[in-house]
């Protein structure tokens, strides 16, 4: 009567520390540029090393130019960017711990090269100094977003210190109908559960409208569980799963990969398994959902309009919408149909993996971006998403609708590079967070799914996708 | 000040209170400043977005900035302020550990919140800032004394798991023993870790047999 985290956190518990907490064995750690330098310096300080080297892959993603990618380095105007960016190269390098630099093909945004090179399989324990880590549960992976002391603690000892969260169920019934896709699914959810709505617990997503999905759209959902506060997210593997999985770079082959598949359909929680926590949600219920707030959890169907904050149960909820209603220059009542737009992001660890991009391509084609808009940007997960979707001709579709094809990273999503909202300026984005300056100073965010996001480019104000398809 | 600076055993400031529920760690630091490859200089770009009209940029100097006239932190009264005091769900959103940092070094000790988002709450402890965690009715109880004109003092203390104010009121909060040793001996978590690194080698040589595709070396 385990749940699926049950079973991978048993499968991974070392044992327990003199102080009662339990050391988890973590079997992958990702690394980035942004939150392992301090931690690369702490070890060198304490005269530290690695405990296991080939646990480790890094890649540069959130601080990276996504122009002119061919100049490498030299392509980093920021010198203080650039300086993160060299120095990831020289702890890698003198620490030998792998890495998909600038310039190699297999570079992206870390949570899309996990799974894509198979360095992220079922059943593993996944961490990385970055809170959207919640995406690899999409393998049935247990993979948490950790703080930089933490990815300190794990490349010295391969654990990280943890106490067991608790089991939250969230099922998906029934189908989505067109026009309607994972990520509005997920926001769907942290709109009905709040952002600390799922604090404390390791969600499992099941039912229907789950198993439906591709990985891509599994990964989408599982991305953003931290929105909801969950410390992970998590989805039972299936043959869906393993099809994913199955020749993957990084993979098991032949015999290994038999052994390996057959331990992997095993991971799923007991049918009678006891949750903390349970949720419901009606796939068949939902529109194309658009945020409208500075939260994830402030989110209408696009058919909705914008709620009163006085309208909700809650004083801190009501006084955060009408923070955000003013920050966001709208108003209760108003259509986000209505609302004009100077930008769009497609891209991001939520949404820039080949399928996004093949969704928002089949509503761009033969169609024109919005001369009313300032700039509509895809950016690819990885250099194979971007290798993949031109081999599919999907840039051409987005050059020849107005769109700026741009180099693999984290982009316009947490606007560390150049890729930035001016002030003031409204964007319908793919990405994950909308918090106030997320995408630029003072920049306005409206999350939404990726054919979403190419409707309202069209469209030059947020649209509704289902009178594009 | 204590010298070594994970430990927390009891500390006595005054309050500033930013009433404000789910403040995130993109507000707490923003984005720009994450760029820095060291540990410290965060703390005056704490609350950037929030305490300035002008876009803050790395190494720009506080004194070409524009504060933010009726931002809490720069009323002068609580410019010495040393404990934040905010709304639930505290710090959610990014891993990023520059959030504890920043507060840490602007000077505060110690946050207290209905509630905290999880990261950011171990962040914390792996630093030496103290999360007090207390019940609504408190915190608003709390909240309506520290906007008073006069900028209330509380001191916290760990080993009673007590807030305590001027007039000897005090507010217990709950946290786990675990938690609070460490921060109250100060520990180093690798440290403490490392003594079990017979335990992690057997486990790891257990579950590379049971899980071998597990532990191909990556590149091969």
């Amino acid at each position: 009567m385990a749940t699926l985290y049950d079973k991978i956190w048993d499968a991974h518990v070392v044992g327990q520390r003199g102080d009662g907490l339990s050391l988890l064995y973590i079997d992958r750690h990702l690394i980035h540029e942004v939150t392992s330098p301090q931690a690369f310096e702490g070890l060198r300080l304490a005269g530290r090393v690695p405990w296991r080297l080939d646990a480790n892959l890094a890649t540069p993603d959130h601080n990276i130019p996504t122009r002119n990618r061919g100049l490498g380095m030299a392509g980093i105007e920021d010198p203080i960017a650039k300086e993160q960016v060299v120095t990831l190269d020289d702890n890698c390098k003198s620490f030998d711990i792998q890495q998909f630099e600038l310039l190699d093909v297999r570079q992206g945004i870390v949570h899309v090269i996990g799974p894509e090179q198979g360095a992220v399989l079922p059943g593993m324990t996944v961490v990385c100094g970055d809170s959207h880590t919640s995406t690899h549960g999409a393998l049935g992976t247990l993979a948490h977003g950790i703080g930089t002391s933490e990815v300190e603690h794990v490349l010295a000892t391969q654990c990280l210190v943890q106490q067991k969260s608790r089991n939250m169920r969230v099922e998906i019934t029934g189908s989505l109908n067109q026009g309607v896709y994972a990520k509005d699914i997920i926001l769907a959810l942290i709109r009905a559960i709040g952002t600390a709505g799922a604090t404390g617990h390791t969600i499992e997503y099941a039912g229907d409208a789950v198993r439906a999905l591709s990985m891509e759209g599994r990964m989408t959902i599982c991305n953003m569980s931290i929105e909801a506060g969950a410390r992970a997210g998590l989805v039972a593997v299936d043959e869906t799963t393993l099809a994913y999985v199955e020749g993957k770079p990084f993979a098991p082959k032949e015999e290994l990969w038999n052994d390996a598949a057959a331990s992997w359909r095993e991971l799923k929680s007991d049918s009678d398994a006891t949750f903390d926590s349970e949720v419901v949600l009606d796939a068949e219920s939902l529109a194309p959902q658009v945020s409208w707030g500075t939260n994830p959890q402030l989110v209408v169907g696009i058919d909705e309009v914008i709620p009163d904050p006085a309208s909700f149960d809650d004083e801190a909820t009501s006084e955060t919408a009408e923070r955000a209603l003013k920050y966001m220059d709208l108003h209760p009542g108003e259509s986000l149909k209505d609302v004009s737009l100077d930008i769009v992001f497609i891209g991001s660890c939520t949404n820039a993996r080949i399928e996004d991009l093949r969704a928002a391509a089949a509503v761009a084609k033969g169609r024109r971006v919005s001369r009313s808009l300032n700039a509509a940007l895809v950016v690819p997960g990885s250099g194979l998403v971007k290798q993949q979707a031109e081999s599919e001709g999907l840039d051409q579709i987005f050059i020849n609708a107005g769109f700026e094809w741009r180099d693999p990273g984290c982009s316009m999503c947490l606007a560390m590079n150049d890729d930035r909202l001016m002030p003031r300026e409204r964007c319908a984005s793919t990405s994950n967070r909308n918090f106030e300056g997320r995408q630029g100073h003072l920049g306005r965010t409206h999350l939404v799914s990726p054919a979403t996001a190419a409707a309202s480019a069209i469209a030059g104000h947020i649209a509704d996708v289902r009178e594009y398809l | 000040m204590n010298s070594n600076p994970l430990q927390f055993v009891r500390h006595t400031g005054l309050v500033a209170p930013l009433d404000k529920a789910n403040v995130d760690t993109d507000q707490i630091i923003p984005k720009q400043f994450l760029k820095s490859i060291r540990r410290t200089g965060f703390g005056e770009n704490l609350f950037d977005a929030w305490r300035f009209e002008d876009e803050g940029m790395i190494g720009k100097p506080l004194t070409e900035r524009q504060p933010v006239s009726d931002f809490v932190l720069n009323d002068p009264r609580y410019s010495n302020a040393s404990v934040l005091l905010a709304r639930e769900n505290f710090a959610c959103g990014s891993s990023r550990e520059h959030a504890v940092w920043a507060l840490l070094q602007y000077g505060f000790r110690c946050v207290i919140a209905p509630s905290f988002a999880d990261i950011f709450y171990n962040n914390s402890f792996n630093n030496g800032l103290l999360p007090v965690q207390l019940t609504h009715a408190q915190v608003d109880e709390l909240f309506g004394l520290a906007t008073q004109s006069q900028p209330i003092e509380l001191s916290v203390d760990l080993e009673k798991q007590s807030v305590i104010g001027r007039d000897d009121r005090s507010y217990r909060f709950e946290i786990d023993d675990v938690r609070k040793n460490r921060m109250l001996k100060g520990l180093d978590e690798i440290g403490l870790t490392l003594e079990h690194a017979n335990a992690i080698k057997a486990f790891e040589a257990r579950h590379q047999n049971a899980n071998p595709w597990l532990f191909r070396d990556a590149s091969a």
